[in-house]
């Protein structure tokens, strides 16, 4: 029997039972459309993720101090007073890998303006930090050296607290308002930037000189970070080295001794996140291949049923010439042609799925090529495999029990 | 009529159920030659149905020879037998075993699918031809329920001829029909072995048994009597003298 005739036949016996066809096929339908739906759906947070963290700054390389911790309790409050100006000065003289480094001091507190206010963090920071941190000036503009040299009282508003404290749109430069009581000066707003990758709004902050918010808002004389931009995202690795080789010796570190600081890049960051997202996906891929897995149970199961439902059927077949192996592959061609058919609506449905998931989370949900192409293999495997049992059940009757079959 | 066709010796077949064994068959001889309109006579349980489907190849014989069209059936393996029934036999069945939910049409041309000679087009000029000589073309995209039972018989007929086979058997093709539409089967029957056709079928009823040429009649698993017809009857003759029942073809 040639394959044109073979697919013939097993067409026309599915048609005769289209809504069994139908109903077997529906397993593999939600399997692969899940499957299909859950991969989109973590490859396009993924891919959100990826793009937040990108427009988080320009090849950053963050330093924190190493917080001293044990059991959950802070030992003392000196371990996170490590970093001071004075190393962005030796990083800035020192560090051929970076290209811009500032100083981050935060202070948070009560900003007022006539009878509005608003609670923000205000992060005192150097010249620099608009380049890395990708941020842009959408009216006024950015403090000079200067009023960073006189701890000027001025200050740029991220779109949050514009909107907090004077309405949505609102161009507030030349106003004055009162932070922790001091009045300041606002002489530049940010453009909005939206949620970061962890859901926190980058908009509400307000900028202001280091100097400015170390000693008159927050009264230290130590830094909370520092900010820096590596020349490109391949030296990230080598800056992260230069900064801790510098900063070890600024710090008069023993060789034994563990760094006060840490240091971490945006390339890291991206691949760790990546790596946890992939993970995911993979995890989500799983569960929804369970359900593919149940589908391809009922393909067998629907199988066995029409077996012995078609026994006659299959008898006759015999007798006007069917061969066992024209049986077997008859029972094949059906479930293979069940599971591929399942598996193209499947394919369509998910990517509606996924659509309305992307829509409904407002991240893209990206159908891939390749999950697409492992679908349909998957298919017909789950054709082959669940089918076999039924399909050889079918071609080792015996022609006169099967037609003299009840 | 020199062809011997069909040619047994001392033929058995046993079954086994559980202990008991049965004896289906003690010593069956029979030569059946080309051209030849047999009918198997004979009570219920003598062996009829198992000598049929001996000779139709579904299945074997414990002991003895079997030679059809010349060829030795005992040598053969399964796959031999299919091809072996697909080219050369045709079978009518009691009960007709048309695919429910399947035309009239795409019924017949269900044994041109196992030969792979057979190309998509030929196979539907042929399933046409087959189903115009039993008088049926009018009805090809009929599904069986559509059809009534002695139609029925008729596209099963229709089946058996699409492969020109060499012999034609049937188990008791008018046990499910009146006595007019068996008349019709048998007319067509006889029709067929006019054209040279071998058929061999089995019958109850012996006024069925006498439009064949030859009579054999079972008893016990052995062949009782052997008879040629005297008075054969010509089916057609017959219905014309019959007359025509209301609840016969609607059209
Ligand atoms: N598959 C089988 N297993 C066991 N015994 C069987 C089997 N088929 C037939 N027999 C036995 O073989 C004997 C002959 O059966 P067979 O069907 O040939 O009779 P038959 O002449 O066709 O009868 P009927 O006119 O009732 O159809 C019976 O005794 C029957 O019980
Ligand atoms: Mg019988």
């Amino acid at each position: 029997m040639n394959y044109t005739n073979l697919f013939r036949i097993a067409i026309r016996a599915l048609i005769r039972n289209k809504l069994r066809a139908f109903l077997t096929m529906l397993g593999i339908i939600i399997g692969v459309a899940s499957v299909i739906a859950m991969l989109a759906i973590g490859e396009g947070s993924k891919q959100k993720i990826r793009g937040q963290i990108s427009s988080m700054g320009t090849n950053m390389v963050m330093v924190m101090p190493n917080m001293q911790r044990r059991g959950g309790v802070s030992l003392g409050s000196s371990s996170s007073m490590v970093l001071k100006y004075s190393d962005v000065q030796s990083l800035r003289n020192e560090a051929t890998a970076l290209s811009a480094v500032s100083p981050e001091v935060m202070a948070s507190g009560q900003v007022i303006y006539s009878n509005q206010n608003t609670q923000t963090t205000i992060y005192g920071v150097s010249e620099e930090y608009l380049e890395i941190k990708k941020l842009e000036v959408l009216s006024g503009r950015f403090f000079n050296t200067n009023e960073i040299k006189d701890m000027s009282k001025v200050c740029i508003l991220g779109q949050t607290v514009v909107t907090n404290l004077f309405g949505a749109g609102a161009d507030p430069v030349g106003l004055s308002i009162r932070i922790k009581n001091l009045p300041f000066l606002i002489i530049g707003v940010l453009k909005d930037k939206g949620e970061s990758g962890m859901g926190q709004d980058q908009d509400d902050l307000i900028l202001a000189p280091y100097t400015t918010v170390q000693r008159r808002l927050a009264a230290i004389d130590y830094i909370n970070g520092i900010f820096a931009s590596a020349v490109s995202e391949e030296k990230s690795p080598t800056a992260i080295a230069e900064v801790e080789e510098i900063l070890r010796r600024t710090h008069k570190l023993k060789e034994s001794a563990e760094n006060d600081f840490r240091v971490m890049s945006q390339t890291e960051l991206l691949k760790t996140v990546t790596s946890i997202t992939d993970i995911m996906t993979y995890l989500l891929g799983a569960i929804a291949g369970i359900s593919l897995l149940v589908g391809g149970i009922g393909i067998m199961n629907i199988m066995f049923v029409s077996v012995t439902e078609r026994t006659r059927e299959i008898g006759l077949r015999m007798s006007i010439g069917g061969r066992g192996k024209d049986i077997m592959k008859q029972f094949l061609a059906e479930s293979i042609i069940l599971s591929i058919l399942g598996g193209i609506m499947g394919v369509l449905f998910g990517y509606l799925l996924a659509r309305l998931a992307g829509s409904l989370m407002t991240s893209h949900a990206i159908v891939k090529t390749q999950s697409v192409v492992l679908a349909f293999i998957v298919c017909f495997i789950i054709g082959v495999f669940f089918g076999w049992y039924p399909a050889r059940k079918a071609a080792n009757l015996n022609p006169i029990d099967a037609l003299r079959y009840e | 009529m020199n062809n011997s066709i069909i040619e047994i010796k001392s033929l058995r077949k046993d079954y086994h159920v559980g202990e008991v064994t049965v004896h289906a068959l003690r010593g069956v001889d029979l030569k059946i030659h080309e051209g030849e309109f047999v009918a198997i006579m004979g009570a219920s349980g003598s062996g009829k149905s198992t000598m049929l489907n001996i000779l139709g190849c579904l299945d074997k014989p414990t002991y003895g020879d079997y030679l059809l069209d010349g060829v030795n059936v005992n040598t053969m393996n399964n796959d031999a037998l299919a091809r072996f029934r697909n080219k050369k036999l045709g079978f009518v069945f009691q009960s007709y075993n048309l695919l429910a939910r399947t035309t009239a049409l795409e019924n017949v041309e269900l044994p041109l699918f196992y030969n792979p000679n057979v190309r998509s087009r030929e196979r539907k000029e042929s399933a046409l031809r087959a189903l115009e000589a039993v008088g049926l073309s009018d009805r090809m995209h009929h599904m069986p329920n559509q059809l009534s039972g002695g139609q029925q018989q008729r596209v099963a007929i229709a089946r058996s001829l699409v492969n020109d086979p060499v012999l034609i058997l049937a188990d008791e093709p008018t046990g499910n029909l009146d006595t007019r539409t068996s008349f019709e089967i048998m007319e067509l029957f006889q029709d067929l072995n006019d054209k040279g056709r071998t058929i061999v079928y089995v019958t109850h009823e012996t006024d069925i048994a006498r439009f064949a040429t030859r009579n054999v009649t079972f008893r016990d698993g052995k062949i009782q009597r052997e008879s040629n017809v005297s008075e054969r009857l010509d089916a057609r003759e017959i219905l014309k003298t019959m007359p025509v029942e209301a609840i016969e073809e609607f059209d």
